[in-house]
Parts: C-alpha cells; structure tokens; sequence
C-alpha cells in the first residue's frame, strides 16, 4: 500500500503520513486503556495493602495485583512504545510507514492477545502474579495470549526497521538520523532481543500448560527475566530517546556531543540481556561469578551510559537554555524554564526520580550480597516504581501532551488541571516510592496480602514504622492515582471529544509549540563561545556539572549504607 | 559548530571530540562503575554475608525424605503442629517449604555455624528471616545449602516472600536461637 496522504507539521516541519498517524492514535489510544486498567487495580492494591483499610479479600487481592502488572508493565507500555517507534521512524523521518497493513495486523494480533491475558486473569483462570513462575500454573490462554501480544509487538519493531530502510532509500532525510530516532532505535533492538526471550520461555511454558513438556523453575526464573527486566530497558532506551525529543520540544536542548550520547546507546544494547541475572542473586541455581558478571551487566556499562545519559540530557536542556540568553549564573536556565509547560515539568521529574531515587535504588539492590537484605521485600517494588512510572510513565505523559497537539490535531482539554498533572503524578509517587522502599528496610514482604499476618500459625510483630510507612505510602498512592486520573480525563477528552487545533490557539497548547523554539542566526558561534576556554574546566554546562556531582555524592552515600546494614546480620556464606 | 535538537540530523560527521567537562563525567562515572563492580568480590574475601554456599539439583521427593530424617533424628518438642528440631553445631539442617507451611522450627545456638539447607516441595518460595532481614530464594528441585551463624539470640520468623499461591500471607516459621546456657536473651518465649 502506498501511502500519498501527507501532511506538513505547521510546528516542527515534519512531513506527516496518514498511515503513520493512524497507527500512532490506535497504539496509543489501546495503551490509555491499559493504563486505566491497571491504574483501577492499583489503587485497589494499594487500598489493601493500606492495612487499615484492607479492602480487598486475598483472592482479589492477587488477581488485581496480577492485573496491575500485567496491564502496566505489558500492555500500557508496550501499546505506547509501539506509538513511539511509528514516531520515531515515519514521523522524524518525515517518511512513509513500510507495510503498514502488517502494522493493523500486528495491532490486531496484540488486541486478541491482550482481551485473552484480560479474560483469563479477570476470571481467576490465572492467578499467578506478573511473573507467573512455574509451577504455578494459570490457564493456556494466559500463556498463549502473552505470545500472540509479544509477536505482534515484534512485528512492529520490524516495521520499525523498514522504515528506516524505506527512509534512506527514498531519501526523506539528509545524513545521519537524529539522535532521538537513533535512541528509538536501540529500544527497538532491545525489544527484539527481550521478545526472543519472551518467546523462549513462554512458548515452553505454554506447552508446559497443556501438559506437553516439563519447564525447569530455576530455567524459568532466568528466562523469564531475560523477557521482564530486558523489557524495562526498552522502556529505559525509549524514556531516554523521549528526554531527548522532549527537551528539544520544550527548551532547545542541544545535543552536546552525538559521540558520546549514541555511544551510551550502543552500551544499552551491548549489556542488556545480562538482566535477569539482578532476580537471580538469591537464587540456588547460579554461582558467584556468574551473578557478578552479570549483574554489574559486565562492570556497570549500562550504569555509565545512564549515568552518562543523565548528564547530557540536562547539559543538553542547560545549554539549550543558555543559548536563548538565560546565561546568569549557575541556575537560571532553570529558573527561567517553562514550568508551567506539562511537557516541560514531567520531563524534568522524569529525570529526577528515575536518576536519584530508582536509579541509586536499584544499581544497590542489585549488587550481589546486598540484595540479601533487599529480596523480594517493599524495597523491590519501591525501586520499580520509580523507574517505570516516574521515570518511563512520566516521560509517556509529557509526551503525550504534544502528541495531542501535533498528531491529534487537537487542543489538550482541562488545560490549568493538565499543568499540574505532572506535579500531583511525580510528587506522590515519589511519596510512594520513598516510603514503600523505607517499609522494606524493616523486612515488610511485597506482594502480600495481609503483614498482620492474622492468619499465620506465629505472631509477626512489624516495626510501627511499618504502619506508618505504609500509611504514607497510601497518602502518596491517592495523589499520584488522582495525577493519573487526570491525565487519562485530560488525554480521552481531548482526544474523542477536544477542539480542534487552530493557528494561533494558546489554551490548551504547550508553550514549546506555541512558541517553537527557533535558534538565532549566530547560535553556533555563541555555542563555540560557551564551549571556549573561558569556561574551563566546568565548561558550557556548569549548573548540570553541579547537579550531577549532587546525584554522584547521593548514589556513593546509600550504597556504603546498605554495605553497613548488610555487614551487621548474620553471618552467611 | 553544528548547532542542532535531537529531533533533528546531524549534519557531516558527528564523531568529534567531546568537551572535557564532559569527558570528565564520563571518565568520574566510569572510575564509580569500577568501584561498584570491585565491591562484590572484595566482600566474598573480606565479608561475612554472601549468597555462595553449596548449590545443587535435588529431587522433591528426596529432599522431604532427608528432612524427615532430619527431624526424627534431632526432634526436641512440637510447635503448633510444627516439630521442634535443636541440631548440634556445624550440622546440617534441613528447612522445607511448602504450600503453605515451613517445616521444622529450628533451635539454633548463637555464634554457632550450621549449613542451612533451603528447598521447595511444590512451587517457588521466599525464605526472608525477620526481624533481621536475610532473604533467600527457595526453588523446588533446587537445594541452597548457606553456611549460617547467628549472631543474635531471639525468636525470629521465616515470612514467605514469594507468592505461592492463594494461602501465601499466612506461611509463616520460626527460628530460635539460643545461647550456650539454652537462653533466649530477647524477647523471652516459652519454646516447648
């Protein structure tokens, strides 16, 4: 199918396919109702584990602990990173998609697979939790649901690389391809090596269902990690990618050297499926030296290109900044930025939390012997959500409040309630994240029902910290559910029954498409001058330079406390 | 120089070099990865906490066998239903778990090292020692022998923190560790 139905972004420029367009809102439309699944049963969670509300019954409570996981962590983020490769590709590329009736059939293919996953979970046919570790067991269907999702999600990531093709040949776009196509990129590569995975162990596991073959629990663990932790680094590539498109979006963010920002990329790719092995640390069937070698994702090289990452994003956006003449000092690039802009704040949050609270949490959890006092306790799922929802789902939001714009050729609707989404979303999970994490200091379980323990042959006396903890953890959980509310009210109103964008409409519009940012004549001169020997050693970005020795101080503080927790219980070895 | 977002091409070659600002970051993040990656063999020399231990295949059905044994062999008492095991210092001791139940309850000595075999009967469990904290993975067909001292007297629990299935919340054991005059120091429970 050809595809002639372009049109040209007033915003950006960007020559736009229909068919790209089309793909982008059925993607993205799916993964906001995955989001308002999964968000439903979040706060149901969260309610029950509120020990004094505890307001589900223990079945329930797994089920919508499974179907949290599974709606968040698969179908929302993965519906959305679909969106993002069309975007990356035909959209930045100004391209045509390749194939795209493959891309309705890869669409529908995920549909089918996610209602089967949905019906088995929502009938009790599978609870089993996220991980479904064998030998639980759940229902074929549940299985056979997942593979259908993660083939069609495959497909789209080989559209994604035809595309690319497609482009090149046809010659959409001069040289190299941005860096945010090239960090969408490795998330597709990524995505392809985590659906191999998935593929080996589901497909197994499958059979295992029907009682064809056998499927090892220890085998599984590690395959099946090689699928669940690889596929968060998709998200972390495509969250990456989106801090570069977004700071481009809403400051000008230059990209201060395309060697070393690409170079973390390849990192990316090199070390990533050695993800598993950080589920495996505690585990009977590996040796020290393989949970070493793989943990650390062969010494730390994924850590670099994200720590690398989270100097050249913000350096990008200070510069950016600098070069519009905010030049005062070491802060007021900061100061002066758009706060008021969604796109703007949930880009800054999404960094923040992702950096300092998952990323120094889950690099010290992760360590080998430290994970002995962290396994499988509130401090897991503490970590995890701030990586993935105010880190990854963060990004998704602000993104989304210029895709509305840009793709739905829509005004954002509830505009004032849109701005301070991102506060109420980021600021209550960081709440969330910080206190469920300190309740798994004192040993609290997650995925467990009942830490009271009422039913259990001994008495368990929690620390009171632990009520208190998970009390906060509650407050932090409500606001940062009223934040997702909002932006599926905000994303669904504006999307079905929103005012169509018109030239010159302000309310409802980012200010980055308002007002693009456009560089002046001299830029590059000025960016020469700012990278000159005048500035020494701390260079065109001072102010990030400050931060991200702030964000090294934080990270070497908790790692050697969690060395000095560890070295005082028992001895083991 | 080429002045550019990262939604848009580079123009020419974009491999230059980078700023030193930057290169230093860079070079202070990679000295931190060496740092993190060094900690972890270090602390199998030098620290006392370390998941190794002996680590082999087993057969359910066999590992309840030997658990049984275990538990005829050195029973003091019944806890809740639960034998009661006080086995000598440097043994063996076998903890099995199941849906959901541990079995036995262990009367261990302080500063005293026993190997501490961990395995499943049925699905994956979660063996967290609270309140101190000690969390290991407990796989069926899998048997985690851990050299084990106790280095505080008390009564403590076993809390399943793997979900193992619809009952999981109220799998609980109990360990207790007494000092060489039999002598629970903290918190004083009766242990029949």
């Amino acid at each position: 199918m050809t595809d002639a139905t372009f049109r040209t972004c007033p915003t950006t420029g960007l020559k736009v396919s229909g068919q790209a367009d089309a793909l982008i809102k059925a993607n993205a439309v799916a993964g906001t109702v995955a989001l308002l699944i999964g968000g439903i049963a979040a706060i149901l969670v969260l309610l029950t584990r509120w020990q004094a509300v505890h307001l589900l019954s223990a079945p329930w409570f797994y089920r919508m602990l499974t179907i949290h996981g599974m709606n968040m962590l698969i179908f929302f983020i993965i519906f959305f990173e679909m969106a993002i490769l069309y975007f990356a590709s035909a959209v930045l590329l100004s391209s045509r998609v390749a194939a795209p009736r493959v891309g309705w059939a890869a669409f529908a293919m995920m549909v089918i697979g996610t209602l089967m996953v949905e019906w088995t979970m929502w009938t009790g046919r599978a609870d089993v939790l996220f991980t479904s570790y064998v030998p639980l067991r759940a229902h074929p269907a549940f299985y056979l649901g997942v593979i259908i999702f993660a083939v069609g999600a495959l497909l789209v990531s080989i559209i994604f690389f035809a595309t690319l093709v497609v482009a090149k040949r046809e010659k959409t776009y001069i040289g190299s391809v941005p860096l945010v196509t090239y960090g969408a990129a490795t998330a597709a590569i990524i995505a392809v090596i985590t659906l191999g995975h998935g593929a080996a162990i589901y497909i197994p596991t499958f059979l295992w269902s029907i009682g064809v073959m056998n499927v090892d629990p220890e085998v599984y663990r590690m395959v099946w990690w090689g699928l669940g932790h690889s596929s968060q680094q998709i998200n972390v590539a495509a969250m990456v990618s989106i801090w570069y498109l977004l700071g481009g979006l809403t400051v000008g963010a230059v990209v201060l050297n395309e060697k070393i920002s690409r170079s973390a990329f390849v990192l990316y790719i090199l070390f990533i499926s050695m993800a598993s092995a950080h589920h495996l640390l505690v585990d009977p069937g590996l040796g020290p030296a393989w949970k070493i070698v793989n943990t650390s994702y062969f010494m730390y090289m994924a850590v670099l290109a994200s720590m690398v990452h989270g100097f050249t994003v913000p350096a990008g956006m200070e510069l950016g900044q600098r070069l519009r003449g905010f030049n005062h000092g070491l802060f007021d690039w900061l100061k002066r930025a758009p706060w008021g802009d969604p796109g703007f704040s949930s880009l800054v949050f999404s960094v923040i939390v992702f950096g300092f609270v998952g990323g120094i949490t889950g690099v010290t959890f992760g360590t080998e012997q430290i994970n002995i006092i962290a396994h499988n306790t509130l401090r897991i799922p503490g970590h995890f959500h701030a990586t993935v929802v105010s880190g990854t789902a963060m990004a998704f939001m602000g993104l989304t409040y210029y895709v509305i714009p840009l793709i739905f050729r829509k005004r954002v609707a509830f505009w004032k309630l849109a701005k301070i989404q991102p506060y109420l979303f980021a600021g209550g999970m960081l709440i969330f994240s910080l206190s469920m994490t300190f309740a798994g200091t004192f040993g609290a379980p997650r995925r467990h029902w009942d830490i009271s323990f009422s039913q259990a042959p001994f008495d368990v006396q929690m620390n009171p910290a632990v009520d208190l903890m998970l009390g906060i953890m509650a407050i932090g959980g409500l606001l940062a559910a009223l934040g997702g509310g909002i932006f599926i009210l905000v994303t669904v109103w504006s999307v079905f029954f929103g005012k169509t964008l018109q030239p010159g409409d302000t309310e409802g519009v980012p200010q980055g498409i308002v007002n693009p940012i456009r560089h002046a004549a001299n830029v590059d001169a000025e960016n020469e001058r700012l990278h000159g020997p005048a500035s020494g050693l701390w260079g065109p970005a001072p102010g990030t330079l400050a931060l991200v020795f702030i964000f090294l101080a934080a990270f070497i503080t908790y790692y050697f406390v969690n060395w000095k927790l560890l070295s005082v219980v028992w001895k083991v070895g | 120089m080429d002045t550019h977002t990262g939604l848009q091409s580079p123009k020419g070659i974009w491999w230059k070099p980078a700023h030193k600002a930057e290169r230093m970051w860079v070079g202070i993040a990679f000295g931190w990865c060496m740092v993190l990656f060094a900690m972890m063999p270090l602390w199998h020399f030098r620290g006392g906490q370390n998941p190794a231990g002996i680590r082999r295949r087993v057969d359910p059905a066999a590992y309840y066998k030997r658990t049984m044994e275990f538990i005829k062999t050195y029973q003091v008492g019944v806890d809740h239903g639960i034998p009661v095991v006080a086995p000598p210092p440097g043994s063996e001791v076998y903890l099995m778990a199941q849906q959901f139940q541990w079995t036995p309850v262990l009367r261990l000595q302080l500063n005293t090292e026993y190997t501490l075999h961990l395995s499943a009967l049925d699905v994956n469990h979660g063996f967290s020692l609270f309140p101190v904290n000690v969390n290991f993975q407990v796989v069926p067909g899998y048997d985690y022998g851990l050299r084990v001292k106790p280095t505080e007297t008390g009564d403590f629990r076993i809390i399943c923190n793997e979900f193992c299935g619809i009952g999981h919340h109220t799998m609980v054991g109990r360990v207790v560790v007494v000092d060489s005059l039999g002598r629970e120091l903290k918190p004083a429970r009766a242990v029949q």
